[in-house]
């Protein structure tokens, strides 16, 4: 399990990515509210401890791979890459306007932007081209995909599935940001996916389900997705969309909507207000926290650093039996168990 | 020449020299759609099964997963027929690969008529025209096998994405063994005078028959192959259209936005001669029991040329003494 101190450093992270996704928004602006804040907390999961990022060079050989494949919530992306310092927060104000270059889908001119996504359903596939470069390269590094609840309709996005079936490419981690809303109202309405997860486990798929803004379980499954193999894993993430903008929240309008000034003023009341319940809830685990250590204390097995020495050694291994590795029902039960 | 080239199949030698490839660097990977017996990939599978990929029929996920794959260092050759890889992928060519410019190599194969049996479905006549609209796409058309194998040679030179479009017959051999394909060298296939012929793929040939016979009536044709139709090499275009009555460009594609339109862009500010475009006219294709048959349907022919020459000829007040 990962310690308390930083999950509480990410809880924070993933504000600053909201309030930096704030800055970018600014006033009477149009941008992806929505879609973006619903991932703040993957986001910096992902950027801020799972990856293997280099501050000082975003073309690091020995990188993990990000795709933003729902490439309409690349503010968030931007919030993450300005914070590692790929580029200065002054682009913010200047973005999608001929005077900067942070572009209102991803764009490869940009630091820190692996790929060209936003015609919806490509990503998943450049993700699995990145694996498969990268096994053949015989590296260890990751790809992660990450794509929306309403673009699972695009078709090319299955074949994608199929593929990472057929290649095992169990070096990719897909990520589904369910938040429920997509351009034009719901997606029960719009175009309702009924059991997305049994979709995903009749394609071969690994699957771990979680609250996409609860830092424990998206760290916890990113951790169990890594040690997987012989078949891909998607982490199927409930989500809010609008998440932390309190008028935003599970409001379809704000997929792509402008803020007022008194709109913009409540969102900082909400972060301010966000922060202070980040540092109550810091305090109270803290203390608890002799408790929580002493558990770990009795699972060896389930200390992280322990868990990722094995995996490291390990060579990528072919399949472990399919059917073993696709049951694997919650993330908890598979950091538990270490596999052979 | 790398190969000991004993066939005239364009799509044998493709898959030769993609062979040859994959030996040269071991970032060269393949993928295919289901059509490696057709696009003769498996060539290139039997060599390095490992850098093989077969995608099965999805040529949308192929086409991202090439980019994926270039991302990352690999320089991959995706191919299917021409019609499968212009239509059905396109989107994943423009943005997945065209925008960032990957070096992705998309093999269209079967193109043009070349499918004759398959029927319309399965004969590309627009995809000069929806690769040529791709900016950052290099197209190229090689006349015949000798000629792909000199571009393969050729084609790590090229920065971005390559279209290259592969006919499915024999095609006879103009290519000179002798000499280097460089990317946007424009040949003359034959010296003439009166009139010239730029002419595309399988076309060239059937331009120096015309020009064998329009000899014969005192018209002095120059026959030029122009392989890499995008980009195209504007100034060799001017140059060798320049001091002629009349041109003629012939494709076996539609001639809407197809290799003809790419000659006249380049011409359009340059004082010249009246024109004639020998192509598919704005339709698509249909079965036929072999390739010539449906050429001939469709006026992609020697007389069809012959008979455009003598027209823009006439057009610009005949020859003397003809």
């Amino acid at each position: 399990m990962t310690d308390t101190g930083t999950i509480t450093s990410l809880k924070k992270t993933a504000l600053q990515l909201r309030r930096n996704l704030l800055e970018m928004l600014g006033v009477g602006k149009v941008g992806h509210l929505g879609g973006s804040s619903s991932l703040a907390e993957i986001v910096a999961a992902l950027y801020f401890h799972k990856m293997k990022v280099n501050r000082n060079n975003p073309k690091d050989e020995n990188r993990d791979r990000f795709l933003l494949s729902k490439g309409h919530a690349v503010l968030i992306q931007y919030a993450a890459l300005a914070e590692l310092g790929y580029f200065p927060k002054s682009e913010f104000a200047k973005v999608k306007s001929l005077a900067g270059t942070l572009q209102g889908h991803p764009d490869m001119k940009i630091p820190g932007i692996e790929a060209v996504t936003g015609s919806l359903g490509q990503g998943l596939s450049i993700g699995v081209g990145m694996a498969l470069a990268l096994r053949l390269d015989k590296k260890p590094n990751r790809v992660y995909v990450i794509m929306g609840d309403g673009e699972l309709s695009e078709g090319q996005l299955w074949e994608a599935a199929m593929a990472a079936w057929k290649f095992k490419v169990d070096n990719l981690t897909g990520i589904v940001d369910c938040n429920k809303l997509q351009a034009t109202g719901p997606t029960s309405e719009i175009f309702e996916i009924p059991d997305i997860e049994k979709k995903w486990k009749a394609f071969g798929w690994n699957v771990i389900k979680i609250n996409g803004h609860k830092m424990e379980e998206i760290v916890a499954a990113l951790d169990a997705a890594g040690k997987v193999r012989g078949v891909p894993t998607v982490i199927i993430a409930n989500t809010v969309k609008g998440k932390g903008f309190s008028f935003a929240e599970g409001k379809a309008a704000f997929h792509n909507g402008s803020l007022t000034e008194e709109q913009f003023r409540q969102a900082q009341a909400d972060f301010d207000a966000a922060a202070l319940a980040i540092e109550k809830e810091a305090a109270k685990s803290a203390v608890k926290k002799p408790a929580v250590k002493k558990a770990a204390e009795k699972k060896p097995a389930a200390k992280k650093p322990a868990l990722k020495k094995a995996a490291e050694k390990k060579p990528i291994k072919k399949p472990v039996a399919k059917k073993t590795a696709v049951k694997k029902p919650s993330p908890k039960k598979t950091a538990a168990k270490k596999r052979g | 020449m790398s190969i000991n080239l004993n066939t005239k199949s364009l799509r044998e030698a493709y898959g030769l020299a993609l062979v040859e490839l994959g030996k040269k660097d071991k970032n060269v990977v393949a993928l295919e759609a289901d059509l490696g017996n057709s696009t003769r990939s498996v060539l290139f599978r039997a060599e390095f099964p490992d850098r093989h990929f077969e995608m099965g029929i999805a040529e949308q996920n192929m086409a991202s997963t090439s980019a994926g794959l270039a991302l990352a260092g690999k320089i991959p050759f995706m191919s299917t027929f021409a019609v499968f890889a212009s239509g059905r992928a396109f989107d994943q060519l423009r943005n997945s690969i065209c925008i960032p410019k990957l070096k992705v190599r998309v093999c269209g194969s079967s193109a043009g008529l070349s499918d004759f049996g398959d029927g319309k479905t399965h004969q590309s006549v627009e995809d000069i025209a929806i690769m040529r609209a791709l900016p950052n796409m290099t197209v190229l058309a090689p006349v015949d096998a000798v000629e792909v194998v000199k571009m393969m040679e050729r084609i790590n030179e090229i920065d971005g994405p390559v279209y290259i479009r592969i006919n499915r017959n024999d095609l006879p051999t103009l290519t000179p063994e002798a000499g280097d394909w460089t990317p946007g060298k424009l040949w003359t296939v034959r010296e003439g005078s009166d009139a010239v012929v730029f002419a595309s793929g399988v076309m060239a040939s059937k331009a120096l028959e015309a020009a064998q016979v329009l000899s014969g009536e005192g018209i002095s044709v120059r026959v030029i192959n122009a392989s890499t139709i995008k980009p195209m090499n504007a100034s060799a275009v001017i140059q060798a259209a320049s001091g002629v009555k009349g041109i003629v460009t012939a494709e076996e594609s539609n001639i809407s936005g197809g290799f003809g339109s790419a000659i006249l862009e380049v011409l359009r500010a340059e004082r010249h001669g009246p024109v004639e475009f020998v192509g598919i006219q704005d339709c698509f294709g249909v079965s036929a029991k072999n390739y010539d048959e449906l050429l001939e349907r469709y006026g992609l022919t020697a007389y069809a040329i012959a008979q455009a020459v003598r027209k823009v000829v006439k057009a610009a007040g005949g020859v003397a003494g003809a």
